[in-house]
C-alpha cells in the first residue's frame, strides 16, 4: 500500500495539495505514480498568471505506457509551477511528495482547502 | 465484455512476482512486474523472460502440410530446411494482411505455425479449411505454452539451466529451431523473438510451463535475468521497428504497405492474394509506413494524427512511445509516398497540440554484432 501523508489534502483524481503561506502547492501522489510508472513527460498547459478552476485541466504526465490528464484541486491563479520537469520528469517518480510538485495556486477561495479530502478519506480510496 | 479473461499456466508465478496484469486478446497478461523501463533495459544488456503463452500454435502434418500454409503465406516455403523458421505474412484475396505468423518446419511432413493471440480463431479456421482432406490440421495454442528468453545472455542462462544437448548456443543459428530439454522439459527451442535481441523462444506443454519457468528464473537471476511484460516487448519491438497486428498490419494494409515487401514473394507460383500484391506492387502505394522521431515536447501515440510541416492531416501514427535504448520519443505511422525521405518534416498532433518530428532510418535501434 502507498504512502499517504498528513500533511495535505487530496482529489479523488491523486493530486495533492499542501499549504504553503497563502499558497497551495500541487503534486500528483505516490499511488498516481505508481499507476503511471515511469514518467517521462510533464506538460503544463498553465504559466504564473494563469486562472485555473477546479476540476478542470492543468496539463498531462506520460509515463512510457500512458498519459494522464492533471486537474486543479481548487479555484485561483497560478503563482508558480516547477520549472524543473521540464528536463527532469523523473522528479516526479523519485520524489512526487516533494521536489516533483508541479504547480502554487492562489486559491480565489480560501476556504476551498477545507473540501478536499483528508488524508483518511485519500487513504481509504486507494487502499 | 463479460467474457472471463483467460490464464496462461504462469498465472500464479506472475502474481507471486508482483506483476500488473491487464487483459490482452482475451488473457489476463503480465504488462510489467519491477518496471516496465527496468525490464527493457534487462533484456539489452542482460536477459529477460516473456510469458507469451497466449499466441496461437497451429499444427499441420502430412505429406501436403507444407503446401497447404505455402498457399496461404506471402513468403517462399519451398526452399525452406528443416528446422527452419520463416516470418510470413498470410493474406487475404485483396491483399490485407490477416496476420502475420512464424513458420516452423520441424520435418519435412510437419510444419508449426505460430499467430497472434487476437487473429488465433480466424487464422485457426482458415489454415484449418485450407488443409481439409490434405494435411492433419491441429490447433495446439490450448496445450501449448510459450516462454520467450530474450537479450545477450540468453544462452548463458540456458547454459546455467542445463540443456540436452548442450550447450545449444553452439548449433542453434537464428531463425532454426531443435528439439531439446530445457531444465529438464522437452521442448521446442527456437532461436527467434520479438525484442531485436537475440535469444529463444521455447515451446513446451502447457503442464510443464511453470516448471521451466520457475528453473529458468532461478538459474538466471545470477546472470540478471528479469521477468519481463508486455509494457517491454511493446517498446523492445518498436525500437526493432517489428510490426504488431492491429497496430502496423490490419486487413486494410498490404504487407508491401507496412515495408515487408521482403517476405512477399511474387515468383510463387500462387498464394492467397498474389494477384491483388502484385497489382499493388505495379503501383503507387496508397500509404507507406515510416519511422519518425518526434523532436519537439510530446510523445505520439497511436492513432494520433501526422501532419505535413504546413499542418494538412496526411496520415495516422500506428504505434510511439518513449524509447528506453535511444532516450528519445519514437513512432511508426502512415504517411503518402512523397513523405517517407529520411529527414522529412513531420508533425504529431498531440491532443490537438502539432508537435514537430522528422522521418528517421529504422529499425531505430540495432544491436551490436556479437564477436
Amino acid at each position: 500500500m502507498s504512502e499517504v501523508k498528513d500533511d495535505r489534502r487530496y482529489t479523488k483524481d491523486h493530486e495533492w495539495a499542501r499549504r504553503e503561506g497563502s499558497e497551495l502547492v500541487i503534486g500528483i501522489t505516490q499511488y498516481a505514480v505508481e499507476q503511471l510508472g515511469d514518467v517521462t513527460l510533464v506538460d503544463l498547459n498553465v504559466k504564473p498568471g494563469s486562472e485555473v478552476t477546479a476540476g478542470a485541466t492543468f496539463g498531462t504526465v506520460e509515463s512510457v505506457k500512458t498519459l494522464s490528464d492533471l486537474y486543479a484541486p481548487v479555484t485561483g491563479k497560478v503563482t508558480r509551477v516547477n520549472g524543473e520537469l521540464t528536463n527532469a520528469p523523473e522528479l516526479v517518480n523519485d520524489d512526487p511528495w516533494g521536489r516533483g510538485w508541479m504547480l502554487a495556486i492562489e486559491p480565489a477561495d480560501a476556504g476551498s482547502y477545507d473540501t478536499l479530502l483528508d488524508a483518511a478519506a485519500y487513504g481509504a480510496l486507494t487502499g | 465484455m463479460t467474457d472471463a479473461l483467460r490464464e496462461t499456466p504462469l498465472a500464479a508465478a506472475h502474481r507471486a512476482l508482483g506483476a500488473r496484469m491487464v487483459p490482452f486478446a482475451g488473457w489476463s497478461m503480465p504488462v510489467q512486474y519491477e518496471g516496465l523501463v527496468a525490464e527493457h533495459h534487462a533484456v539489452r544488456q542482460r536477459a529477460g523472460l516473456f510469458d507469451v503463452s497466449h499466441m496461437g500454435e497451429l499444427e499441420l502434418e502430412g505429406p501436403e502440410a507444407l503446401a497447404v500454409i505455402d498457399e496461404l503465406v506471402t513468403n517462399d516455403l519451398r526452399a525452406a530446411a528443416i528446422g527452419q523458421a520463416v516470418y510470413t505474412c498470410c493474406c487475404d484475396e485483396r491483399g490485407g494482411t490477416l496476420d502475420d505468423l512464424i513458420v516452423y518446419k520441424r520435418g519435412e511432413e510437419r510444419i508449426l505455425v505460430v499467430c497472434n493471440a487476437s487473429n488465433r480463431e480466424k487464422i485457426s479456421a482458415h489454415v484449418a479449411r485450407h488443409a481439409a482432406g490434405r494435411a492433419a490440421f491441429r490447433d495446439a495454442s490450448d496445450a501449448t505454452a510459450l516462454l520467450a528468453l530474450q537479450g545477450p545472455r540468453a544462452f548463458a542462462v540456458l547454459d546455467a539451466v542445463g540443456t540436452e544437448p548442450a550447450p545449444l548456443g553452439q548449433a542453434l543459428r537464428p531463425f532454426r529451431l531443435c528439439d531439446a530439454r530445457v531444465a529438464g522439459v522437452e521442448c521446442v527451442v527456437a532461436r527467434t523473438g520479438y525484442t531485436g535481441e537475440d535469444g529463444v523462444e521455447l515451446f513446451c506443454a502447457w503442464d510443464r510451463a511453470a516448471a521451466l519457468w520457475s528453473a529458468l528464473m532461478e538459474a538466471g537471476r545470477p546472470l540478471g535475468l528479469a521477468p519481463a511484460g508486455l509494457g517491454a516487448r511493446d517498446t523492445l519491438r518498436l525500437e526493432a521497428r517489428l510490426c504488431l497486428y492491429g497496430h502496423e498490419l490490419d486487413e486494410d494494409t498490404t504487407p508491401l504497405e507496412a515495408g515487408l515487401a521482403w517476405v512477399v514473394k511474387l515468383g510463387k507460383p500462387r498464394f492467397v492474394g498474389k494477384d491483388a500484391l502484385a497489382a499493388a506492387a505495379a503501383a503507387p502505394l496508397r500509404k507507406q509506413l515510416v519511422g519518425f522521431e518526434v523532436t519537439g515536447r510530446g510523445i505520439a501515440r497511436s492513432g494520433y494524427p501526422l501532419q505535413d510541416s504546413a499542418g494538412a492531416v496526411v496520415g495516422t501514427c500506428t504505434s510511439g512511445s518513449p524509447s528506453p535504448t535511444l532516450g528519445k520519443n519514437l513512432g511508426l505511422g502512415w504517411v503518402p509516398p512523397g513523405l517517407t525521405a529520411v529527414g522529412t518534416r513531420l508533425q504529431v498532433d498531440c491532443r490537438g497540440k502539432p508537435v514537430e518530428a522528422v522521418v528517421v532510418p529504422t529499425p531505430f535501434y540495432k544491436r551490436p554484432r556479437a564477436g
